[in-house]
């Protein structure tokens, strides 16, 4: 393969597209070393700017807000209250915002900002990838409309090219998480707690770390392991808006909510222990040989093809063996491999990939970017709000659907039309997509009718659409 | 509405859109039905013993305890058989069943007997016995390809609600679809040199693309290009985006050429807290249900009478509350049949009952209708899908769950 269309392959089969500066000449260089490089940045997965606050703020935010709510409404006993049932009717006009709203668009901004941005944005693709693989939904409630993106920078972005095992340990005690597979509402049966009052377990949690988080559903465990990791996870809640048991907003463990004595799961005791003992669970799942290969399969899938290569995957599988889930040397080792380059581009590119890349060819400096937003979930991929707690999909037959390539040709209708003054979009095409160009979406480009039009070809154009 | 006469054109015209397959070779035998079939898929997982209660089963009050609906109090169930009684969250369909137009068959189940909800949704929508990793195409799909040729439903496809298609109805049968939007359509002209140069460069994308565009003719000519019908209400969790879902749907499978089958999924119903069977969660979803039901009776007006919608879910919730005054994954569950073409009025259902030795594994209503026999039936009595078909195409290896008859008025 020329060295051209490896540059463009780098930067679109691992990265988030080419930006039309002269990105595409330099990753035609050196392909590999440019994704090397973002790989050997330790902080590079790390994001901090002004107006993002720690989710233990932003929940004490949405309490505070909460608590006025109530007092409001004590106040005029009239007004309905605040809840899941209220307000069927869509008010008249646009509420001012809230809090919670706030909080969500800046921390939304602050992730497209960073992958329009990244370089190459092969590290930004991997915080998307295991963003997605620990999903929760900023949909489900208010709490969760604060935590989900804090949930990303705190518990994903510092262990992308760390370890596996500390990625879980803090995903699973992250309130964000706790908050959306219910974990904070589970009580131990034989609990102080669970004695006094006629509440129980909930397996929700327990059942999709198993099955989403680390086994995957062939991996091997039965309905009884549900059930002991459930037990060992009671306690894991973070504290209420009242601060009894620390830090609004924060993670606790709570004994009293904790089901005592051992448990055994998959055959082996963990003993009585407080918070250790999920800990240690959730660190046996970690280097269990069926989370290596599951967390294989979905990265080859999504980096490569709807039907991984299975040798492609069993040397991530041994990589991340080897290397006790070491995620950057399981990276590395993607980009190592032949089979990850010499696939043809049959993948088509999931929304958000497809809005960033044509953001990063288009996008003009201090632009809103609350229509990426709007796009995101009318292209059925909303920031941070799958349906259910197996994230989005990454395969294309679930994207490459005739509604959605419609709606993709509205939306690129739209990013030309607000370009002004607009080069020649042949030379945007010669900047991003260069010499991996067809010659039919060379030919559609310089035919058409206006510039415009020539750059909606482009973002429209399959070597925009697959990588 | 004439925005955009040129592309409606030549789609009209020169599109040759659906492959010559699927074209009817004659018309439909006279006086034969022109059913309308419509799959509406509950994702998370129903809780059928709080949507119709066993009030009659001695062990329902207290197994549910707070979750148990009532035959009195502030907020009755709906009485349908003097032993089952309806959440009365659901007037609608409450109403069509007094008139012989819903019905229920309660305590099924797909195959599928494990508690993921992924693998039970994949088992539900392709149609195959047990879960297969990335499975390529659903059972409505594969059983619009079995219908008989020259029924005018085979020449249209399916109808996919949302931005994406599920797997139920994905395969080789040309499906479009549709969903609310907020942006303006892309002109004419461009839209014809992006499909000129997909049909060049990509034919996979074309004929995506090409079924997409013919959607929006469809949906530009039914009056549901601007205005209200096009602005996003609410998610489909949501009672107004529920319905806007089944209006936009009706709209379109009412069309002459439109689609005859659709399908459609509401997400929500893993409900593990606070279930709120009367006055929260489980409440507003069937509320939002009933809603849809409403919106496909109006929207279809005269060909309600030949419409079918069967309303199913990947597995139901434990018969016992959890320790949240919720459910957890479950096994049987129920199915909801509704449209002037059911033969309605009944609850269809072996009781297996809730004493602790009748529950699957002590803990789940225990299964006695496999699903696909529901889905059989219907196909069969509406389209005249063969036995043959049924049993090896559209539901492989599921001949041991044969078609359940008289489903159909």
């Amino acid at each position: 393969m020329a060295n051209m269309t490896l540059g463009y392959r780098a930067l679109t089969r691992f990265g988030l597209g080419p930006r039309g500066d002269d990105d595409i000449a330099a990753a035609a260089r050196d392909p590999r070393g440019l994704l090397k490089a973002e790989l050997a940045d330790p902080g590079l997965a790390l994001l901090d700017a002004p107006g993002l606050v720690r989710s233990a703020d932003a929940a004490k935010m949405l309490f505070a807000r909460v608590a006025e709510v109530k007092r409001e409404s004590e106040r005029k006993p009239d007004m309905p209250a605040m809840g899941p049932a209220a307000a069927p009717a869509p008010p008249p006009q646009k509420p001012p915002p809230t809090p919670e709203g706030m909080v969500f668009r800046a921390e939304a901004f602050a992730r497209i900002k960073r992958a329009a941005e990244a370089k190459a944005g092969f590290v930004e693709r991997l915080v998307a990838f295991w963003s997605n693989h620990f999903a929760v939904s900023a949909a489900k409630s208010g709490f969760l409309r604060v935590t989900a993106g804090p949930f990303e920078r705190e518990a994903i972005r510092p262990h992308v090219l760390g370890r596996f095992a500390d990625m879980l340990a803090a995903v699973e005690r992250h309130p964000a998480m706790l908050a959306y597979l219910d974990n904070n509402l589970s009580i131990g049966p034989d609990s102080p707690a669970g004695k006094n009052r006629r509440r129980g377990l909930n397996e929700n949690l327990a059942r999709e770390i198993l099955e989403l988080h680390t086994l995957g559903v062939g991996g091997g465990y039965r309905q009884a392991d549900v059930i002991a990791l459930a037990n060992m996870l009671t306690g894991w809640a973070f504290v209420g808006a009242a601060g009894v048991l620390g830090e609004p907003g924060a993670f606790v463990f709570n004994v009293n909510t904790h089901q005592p004595g051992p448990q055994t799961m998959m055959g082996r005791v963990y003993p009585a222990g407080g918070v250790g003992q999920a800990e240690g669970a959730l660190a046996d799942l970690a280097r269990h040989p069926a989370t290596a290969r599951f967390v294989a399969t979905k990265l080859v899938r999504h980096f490569v093809a709807d039907e991984p290569p299975p040798a492609l995957v069993e040397t991530l599988a041994r990589t991340f063996r080897d290397t006790e889930g070491d995620l950057r040397a399981v990276s590395l080792a993607l980009v190592d491999s032949d089979a990850a380059w010499s696939a043809p581009p049959t993948k088509l590119r999931s929304p958000w990939e497809f809005l960033v890349a044509a953001w990063r060819l288009t996008r003009r400096p201090g632009e809103d970017l609350g229509p990426i937003l709007g796009w995101l979930t009318m292209l059925g991929q909303p920031l941070w709000q799958p349906a259910a707690p197996n994230g989005f999909s990454d395969l294309s037959a679930d994207w490459a659907t005739p509604e959605n390539l419609k709606l993709r040709l509205d939306v690129a209708a739209r990013l030309a039309e607000r370009v002004r003054d607009l080069p020649d979009p042949r030379d945007i095409l010669e900047r991003s997509v260069g010499a991996a160009a067809s010659e039919q979406t060379r030919m559609a480009i310089a035919r058409a009718e206006s510039r415009q039009q020539g750059l909606a070809l482009l973002l429209m154009s399959p070597e925009m659409q697959r990588r | 509405m004439l925005a955009h006469p040129s592309r409606r054109a030549v789609l009209a015209t020169g599109g040759a859109l659906f492959a010559s397959a699927y074209l009817p070779a004659f018309a439909a035998a006279p006086g034969a039905r022109d059913a309308r079939f419509v799959v509406i898929n509950l994702r998370g997982g129903l809780d059928a013993l709080s949507t119709v209660a066993p009030l009659g089963d001695p062990r329902y009050a207290e197994l549910r305890g707070p979750l148990a609906l009532e035959a009195g109090g502030a907020n009755p169930a709906l009485p349908l058989d003097g032993f089952f009684a309806l959440n009365p969250s659901m007037p609608t369909f409450a109403r069509l069943y007094r008139a012989g137009q819903g019905a229920i068959v309660h305590a099924v189940a797909t195959p599928y007997r494990e508690r993921s909800h992924f693998d039970a949704q994949d088992v539900l929508e392709s149609g195959l016995p047990r879960p297969v990793s990335n499975a390529r195409d659903g059972w409505l799909n594969r059983a619009i390809a079995a219908i008989p040729a020259g029924a005018r439903v085979a020449a249209r496809g399916g109808l996919a609600i949302g931005a994406t298609t599920p797997l139920i109805l994905r395969g080789p049968a040309p499906v479009i679809g549709w969903a609310p939007q907020i942006l303006p359509n892309a002109s004419d002209d461009l839209a014809m040199r992006v499909l000129d140069l997909y049909r060049h460069a990509d034919p996979a994308l074309a004929q995506a693309l090409a079924r997409g565009l013919e959607t929006e003719r469809i949906a530009s000519r039914m009056g549901m290009q601007g205005g209200d019908m096009n602005k996003p209400r609410g998610g489909l969790e949501s009672i107004p985006g529920m319905r806007q879902a089944a209006q936009g749907a009706a709209r379109l499978i009412a069309a002459d050429d439109g689609p005859r089958i659709a399908a459609l999924s509401f997400t929500g119903w893993d409900t593990h807290a606070n279930e709120g069977p009367l006055d929260g969660r489980l409440s507003n979803l069937l509320k939002g249900l009933d809603g849809a039901i409403e919106e496909f009776e109006s929207g279809l007006g005269p060909l309600w009478k030949d419409t079918a919608l069967l309303i199913v879910t990947e597995f139901g919730r434990t018969a016992r509350v959890n320790g949240t005054i919720g459910t957890d994954h479950g096994t049987a569950t129920l199915a909801f049949l509704a449209g002037g073409a059911v033969k309605g009025g009944r609850v269809i259902a072996d009781w297996p009952g809730l004493a602790d030795g009748q529950l699957h594994e002590g803990r789940d209503l225990r299964p006695t209708t496999d699903l696909r026999a529901i889905a059989k039936g219907l196909l069969a009595e509406l389209f005249g899908v063969a036995a043959a078909a049924l049993d090896r195409d559209v539901f492989p290896d599921s001949a041991a769950a044969p078609a359940m008859k008289g489903l159909i008025a």
